[in-house]
Formats: C-alpha cells, structure tokens, sequence
C-alpha cells in the first residue's frame, strides 16, 4: 500500500502529533493505538501528506484529529465508503481508516462487507471495546452474551459478531488481531497493514475502561497467546485461519491470522486507473471521443 | 399549428415494443426531423402493457401530444385501450389474425394485415412487427430504401441471413400497404437538419462527462438507472471511474470521498434512494466538499409507481438532512437542458464547496428527445473554484513534515474558504463532520464554544448570498400582458409550452414562467414578474402543489389557480388547455385532469 514514501526529511514521532490532545479517559485503549500507529508511520518513514486518516463516530473516531495527516472525520459507519471513494480518486495516497466496533460492525456493517469482498487497498483499524461508549454505555455488536449494559440491563441475549471469521468470509486478503496493552506487536501488525496490497483489516482489543468492566486489560492479558509465537501457523492457510478465529475465552489468539497477496486491489483491477491517479488528469473528455459519444446518438 | 406525426406502439413487455420504436426514431430522425419519445411502462420485464408513443414533426416537439396519427397494437390488449382513443384522419395497422378490432370512430382507417400469409411466422416470430412497420412507413410516404439501411444497421450482426429475412418482411408489408391502405394526406416532410436522439439519462451522464466528472457512483433504481448504464459503457473512454455500490448511503458517502480527494464526483437516484443519502448531504455541505446528486423523480411515496413519472420530492430536496446549510437545487427543463445543466451545476458547487442537487423526474430521464449535436458541448466552462491542488499548492518536494498554518476553514467574506486536497504538501489538515474552528479542530465535544460555533454557522451560510448572485432569475416567455400566466417547473416545459400556443391560436393569450434553478429562487424577481399577471395558475405533477407551497413560503404569493396531476403518467398539452378555460370561466381554481389513455 504505502506506494508515496518520501524521505526528503526525518520523520519523528514529533511530527505526527495532532493538533490537540486525545479526549479519551485516562487509561482507554485508544491510547495504545494512536502511539502504535503514530510509531509504525515514522518507522516507515511516510510523508504525513501523503497519508488520510478517516473515521466515522464515536470515541475511537476522534482518532484523526490526534494524528497530523489529512484527515476526515466523517459520519457514523460511512468511514469506509468515504475511504473508497478517495482512495479510488487518488490512489497514491496511503489510506488509514478507524474507527470503532459499534461504527464498524454495526451501523456501518454493509460497506464493511463490500470493501473486503472489492479488496480496497487500505488499513481498518477497529478499536473493539465491546460496548458503545460515547452514547454512554450500550450493548455493541461485540458485546458477549450475557453482558449487561444501559440498553440490555439484565445481560446481552444475543450473540456477538466474530469480527475476524466475519472478515476472512468476506474475503479480505489481511486479517489481524491486535492488543493494545501489546505496543511492540500492535505496530508491527500495523505496520504490515500498511504495506499490503489490498484490504487489512485489524480487529485491536481496546479496552473501554470506563463502561466496559467484563472485558478488560485483566481480563485479556492471562488470555491473549500471539500466532507469532507459534512457529507452526501458517497465515497463509485459510482454514486454519478460520479455525484460530473460533478461539475465545480461555485461550484467544492475537497476531496476523491470515494475508494472500495474489488478489488484485480494487484500483489495480481497474482499467481506469492505469494512467494514474484520476485527480491528476486532464477533466475534459478528447474531442474526438466526445464525438464518437454523440455520434452513437445519431 | 404544428405540422406532428405520432406513432403508438403497445403491446406486452417482451413483445418487442423498443425495436419498432428505435427504427422509426432513426428513420425520423435522418429524415432531418424532430422527435419526442414517451414509453409508458411497468414494473414487468415480460409481460402487461407498454405503450410508446414518438412525435415527430420538421419543428421542434417539445411533448407526446395528444392525438395518435398511427396505432400499432401488437396485441388485443393495445387493441383494446388505444383503439377507440383514436380520432378522424388516424389509422391502426394490426395483426388480423391474432387481433380483432373493436370499435373505432368515423374517420379511423382500420388496416388488417394477413401476417400468416406475408411472412412465414414460424421462422420469424417478430414478423408482425416488421410488417406493421413497412405498412406504416409507406403510408407516411417514405421511401423504402430508409427502411432497408435502419434494419441492415439493426440486424448486422446476426448475418445476412437474417438481415435479408428481415428486409423481406419489411418489403411485404410495404408493398401490401400500397396495394391496400390509403396514405396519409401529408407525407412526412424532410430537412437538412440533423440530430443526435437521447434520453434525459443519457444527456445527464454526458453532461457529466463534459464537466468533467471521474467519479460516478450508484446503486440501480427506476427511472435513474439510465445514467449509470450509460457511464458504466462509457467510463473507459471517458477515463471516469464508475462503481456500482451497496447501497445508496454508500453511493453518496463513496461520491464524496472522492470529491473530497479532489475530482468532480456525481451520482443519481430516486426519490427512496435520496432518502438515503441525506445524512451525507450533510456531511458534504459541513465539511464543504462539494458533490452532485442527481435525483430522478417516480411517483411515491414509498416504492410508489417505479415506472411512472411525478414531481413529488421538492420538499425532500428542500428538506434532506438535519440543520441549515447552502446548496444549490435545480431542474432541468427538457432533455438538451438536462446535458447542459450539470456542467452548470459543478461549476456553482466547486465554487461554493456544497452540495447541488439535480431534480429530474422519469418523463425527461426515460424519454427522448432529438436535440441538436451542437448543444452537447463538450467543452463548456470549467470553474474549479478555490481548489488547492499538487499542481497549485506549495511547491512539490517541499518539506513533507507539515506544521502549518493553513486553516481549511478560514473566515473570508465570501465565506469560501481555499480548498488544499489531500496529498498537497504544507496544507495538512482533518476535515470533520462536527462543527469546528478554522482550523478544522471539532469545537463539539470538549471545546464547545457558542461565539466559535456562530461564526463558523455564518461563514458558512454566507455563501447563500454568493449563490444567489451567481445564478440568474427566471423570466417571463410570451406576451407580457397575456390573459393568463402558466407557472411550472422542471419538465412541464414542453407541454406548457404547447398549452400556450394552443390558448394563443384559440384567442386566449397566455404567457409563461417556468423555473428551473428552485434554490435559489429569486423570489423578488418572480414577485415582480407575477404582480403585473392577470390570471396565473401553477402547473404541476403532484398532489399537494408542493412548487405553490414553496412560492408561497419564499413570497407569500398565493395563485389564482392550480393545475396537477399525480396519476403517474405526465401532462397532455390539452390537460392544461382545457384547465385553463375551465379557471378563466370561473368553473374551478383546481383542476386535475384525467389521463384518458389506460396505460
């Protein structure tokens, strides 16, 4: 993905501070993600200006104005169709989306489907705390059965999403879970997001520290074992893919769980695009194809 | 008088009512004439009633009419609906073997085709069609040689074999109409003119391509789906990027993700499909990215009529999404206008960086009109606004690491703010969909700030002003002193035009004002014109008046009359004719005419 890395000056972590401040509450998991993703941008030394970062709403979807890179914060659930469109229109730009579990997998789950299905090439970066928390404390569609919050007071009776088997069903071509109490992994994962060709989606245990009392950084540490440290899993096998994505409870697997790079992204497989990005092109249709146009009519 | 010819063909969907159609359009259409194509259908793909009627005439015809000069009812069913709508001096050409005709009046010639015995109808299963269409041409005194080239071009590929069955069908038919029919009194004139043939749809996504579109989104839906057809077989071409999305809140947010990246970016629906949308419509006019939205109108609410026209979504338009924000909202007035006004359209949006809504309804996207090449400019004026691009913007190569001073949003009188797009170096910034300081900082959550929040409203809705002067009042057509004024907006164009030569050859004079740039108004113009008119009466396809109500909410002006219709299918030019006469006596201050023909 990252295809604009420009060097012409030392990027730092300086750089690529925000213009204010994060307004989470001290000790939210969106913290680790935001220095994760800050730290994987100067380890590959990509020109702010050649990055966007999009977002939908919610807590997590504040995360744009904390970086300094193009930014949008756009509407609840539509980060990627926003991110579509861009990157379609100017292909050169690296593009990041994030957002959170209730934006992605619930108000925003059609385009979540269709952008890995189409393998638009960008970075999703779920921040899944299993709750909606700047409407306060409801259920999400992560929520485990059982759960009680403001909307389900006497415990979720409904099953959560799988976010991970959901995305290696739809075909996306990266598939990653990261934790965000595990800084050193999760850049890594991220940093392999950026880079690959196509569709990555990465599903980031960020735990709300404020409404979401089951599952916390307690609660995940004991649990979470890193594919990594399993010299015998093969991310490029889909089955087992599927398989390490059933996992919960007592034993749940962080890491790279799958990457193919044999399919072509959405603005690779277009005709269109081939004599670059469409923002850089001359607006006006040749003359003697706009004649061929009316001709058709006559 | 206009001198018109109009040809009905109905028959079952599937029974091949389009093809007899696309021949007599093409065979019209070299003939240097004029011609305005309506196909009344339904939502069925095999199956029901279709009727399409074609008017073509040496000058412009601007509507269907109201008369049928020759019926071709492919089955009984056609028969039965058009047959005793037909008046003296109009003929009906029909299958006799398959097809009895039932009553007609004095003056209808009845022309019986032995279709078994011209055409061997096991090997071909159209042939009563082709015959029907030999018979026709001949009895408008065309040559049968136009004929012959139309279906060389329409069979070619299917070999000659076919192309040679074909001709032979249609050369049976002709000469059996020479032997047996009387002509036409006159037969169909000839000029040097010629014309290209479109649908509202097709001027639209050309229009698109002229002003420089890259990026065309839509999910498929009645009567809209005719842009995307068109951009889709076209986009390689063009060199435009053309997606079919999953839904139409995809559509519009995908649109304006690319016009936020900088290039022109359009996409069309219906009136549910708009419904979606309107959240984003928000979003473009908030984070002032602009994009164009192309709204085809069919009857609603709800699913509706899919395949019936109605102007019945002016209030959605007026309404879409929550809270005050510019944009521009405009209807074209015929199928030429609906080419040109998107160029216009992009030209106001980029300069005022928000959204501009195109409200078309399935009587201009779905029929067709022959308009003049020349008017399909493909070089029209291209005003980007203040856009901030690589090629513009600091100097490329420049220092990547950005801190800068740039504010998206700065305050300015105009209240337009320079517009950097992502990628330019030195003008990094975060758009948001919450309100926000210049320097595009969200003043929402923690920073909330009524004096920053007033400002940024005002700068904002200071482009109102802008618009407003950038897009010229509407004016009066016809005598200034008429006996009555018709008021009408967007497709009702054509036939209120007709209405009032109709009137004007009557002894009634009448004059009109039609609107087509509904945001903005120009309401003091439109008072100014209005307050000198003796009669005026608003002509429109819906129920409630939705035009009258906004006039009235705009100027406080109140008409002496209406006129509407919201049965599906558009005004007749004798509708508003005889409206009118019924208000000027007195009779009525509402009239809604009744669409006679059953389809």
């Amino acid at each position: 993905m990252a295809s604009t890395v420009q060097r012409s000056s030392q990027l730092t972590l300086a750089d690529l501070k925000g213009k204010v401040d994060p307004d989470w509450c001290p000790g939210c998991g969106d913290f680790g993600v935001l220095a994760a993703v800050q730290k994987a941008l100067v380890e590959l030394q990509i020109a702010p200006h050649t990055v966007v970062t999009i977002s939908g709403i919610g807590c997590s979807s504040n995360f744009p104005g904390y970086v300094n890179t193009y930014g949008m914060h756009t509407l609840h659930g539509r980060a990627i169709a926003v991110a579509t469109g861009l990157k379609l229109a100017n292909h050169a730009l690296t593009v990041l989306v994030t957002g959170g579990d209730g934006d992605g997998f619930g108000i925003g789950g059609n385009h979540f489907i269709h952008a890995m299905r189409r393998n638009v090439d960008l970075l999703y970066i779920v921040m899944d705390n299993q709750i909606y928390g700047l409407t306060t404390g409801q259920t999400s569609p992560t929520s485990r059965v059982g759960m009680k919050t403001k909307s389900m007071p006497f415990g979720s009776v409904e099953a959560p999403i799988n976010p991970i088997s959901l995305a290696l069903a739809a075909g996306a071509t990266f598939v990653a879970r990261g934790f965000s109490a595990e800084q050193k992994h999760l850049t890594e994962l991220i940093k392999q997001g950026i880079q690959h060709p196509g569709f990555s989606f990465l599903d980031v245990f960020s735990p709300c520290v404020t409404y979401n009392h089951d599952n916390t950084y307690q609660w995940f540490r004991p649990r979470v074992k890193k594919l990594e440290d399993d010299s015998a899993y093969d991310s490029s096998d889909w089955k087992a893919a599927i398989e390490k994505s059933l996992l919960w409870d007592e034993e749940i697997p962080i890491g790279k769980f799958f990457e193919r790079t044999d399919v072509p992204t959405l603005h690779g497989a277009e005709p269109v695009l081939n004599e670059g990005p469409l923002v850089h092109r001359d607006p006006r249709v040749p003359p003697d194809i706009a004649r061929s146009f009316i001709e058709e009519l006559m | 008088m206009k001198q018109t010819f109009a040809v009905g063909i109905g028959g079952a969907a599937g029974q091949g009512v389009a093809t007899p159609g696309d021949i007599f359009a093409k065979i019209f259409s070299r003939r240097g004439l004029n011609l305005n194509a309506y196909n009344a259908y339904q939502s069925i793909i095999r199956g029901g009633h279709t009727f399409l009627t074609i008017r073509t005439g040496p000058e412009k015809v601007t509507n269907m009419g109201d008369r049928i000069d020759l019926l071709i009812p492919l089955n009984q069913d056609s028969m039965d609906r058009h047959l005793k709508l037909l008046t003296a001096g109009a003929a009906c050409i029909f299958n006799a073997d398959t097809i009895q005709p039932t009553s007609a009046a004095d003056g209808v010639q009845l022309c019986a085709l032995p279709v078994s015995e011209l055409a061997d109808i096991t090997r071909n299963k159209v042939a009563q069609n082709t015959l029907a269409i030999g018979a026709g041409l001949h009895m408008m005194g065309i040559g049968f040689q136009a004929l012959e080239e139309v279906l060389k071009e329409q069979f070619m590929k299917k070999g000659d074999a076919v192309v040679a069955e074909n001709v032979g069908v249609a050369r049976a038919g002709y000469d059996y109409a020479a032997a047996h029919f009387r002509a036409f009194p006159n037969p169909l004139p000839k000029t040097e003119s010629r014309y290209a043939i479109l649908s509202g749809n097709i001027a639209m996504a050309m229009g698109g391509a002229a002003a420089g579109v890259k990026f065309y989104c839509a999910y498929p839906m009645s009567p809209s789906t005719g842009v995307l057809h068109w951009m889709a077989a076209h986009a390689r071409k063009a060199g435009i990027m053309v997606r079919q999305v999953e839904d139409e809140i995809g559509v519009i947010n995908m649109a304006i993700g690319a016009a936020h990246a900088g290039v022109r970016a359009m996409c069309a629906t219906s009136g549910g499909g708009f419904a979606l949308m309107s959240e984003g419509l928000g979003m473009s006019a908030m984070i002032e990215t602009p994009v164009v939205v192309i709204n085809c109108q069919r009857a609603g609410p709800s699913t509706g009529v899919p395949t019936k026209t109605e102007q019945g979504d002016l209030w959605q338009m007026l309404g879409a999404a929550f809270g005050d924000y510019p944009r521009v909202i405009a209807a074209p007035l015929d199928i030429g206008d609906c080419f040109k006004i998107i160029p216009e359209m992009f030209n106001l949006v980029d300069r005022f960086q928000c959204p501009g809504l195109v409200l078309c309804d399935l009587l201009l996207s779905e029929g067709r009109l022959s308009v003049h090449p020349e008017d399909l400019d493909f070089s029209p004026f291209i005003d980007r606004g203040e856009l901030i691009t690589a090629s513009n913007g600091d100097a490329a190569g420049a220092t990547p690491v950005t801190k800068t001073d740039y504010k998206r949003y700065r305050f300015t009188e105009s209240g337009i703010s320079p517009r950097a797009v992502p990628g330019v170096p030195g003008h990094v910034h975060t758009v948001a969909t919450d309100e926000h300081e210049e320097d595009g900082v969200l003043i929402s959550d923690e920073f909330t700030n009524p004096v920053k929040r007033r400002a940024m409203m005002e700068k904002r809705m200071r482009k109102v002003a802008g618009i407003e002067a950038a897009v010229s009042p509407p004016t009066l057509w016809g005598p200034r002193d008429a006996d009555v004024t018709l008021i009408g907006w967007g497709s009702t164009k054509g036939v209120i035009e007709e209405a009032c030569e109709i009137l004007n050859e009557q002894g009634i004079s009448a004059n009109q004002l039609q609107i087509r740039w509904l945001v903005p108004l120009h309401g003091e113009a439109i008072l100014e014109i209005l307050k000198n008119s003796r009669h005026t009466i608003i002509v429109e396809n819906n129920f409630s008046g939705q035009f009258a109500r906004y006039l009235r909410s705009e100027t406080s002006f109140v008409p002496d009359g209406h006129i509407r219709k919201y049965d599906g299918e558009p005004f007749m030019p004798h509708h508003l004719v005889e409206a009118v006469k019924a208000q000027l006596a007195g009779n009525t201050k509402l009239s809604v005419p009744m669409h006679e023909i059953m389809v």
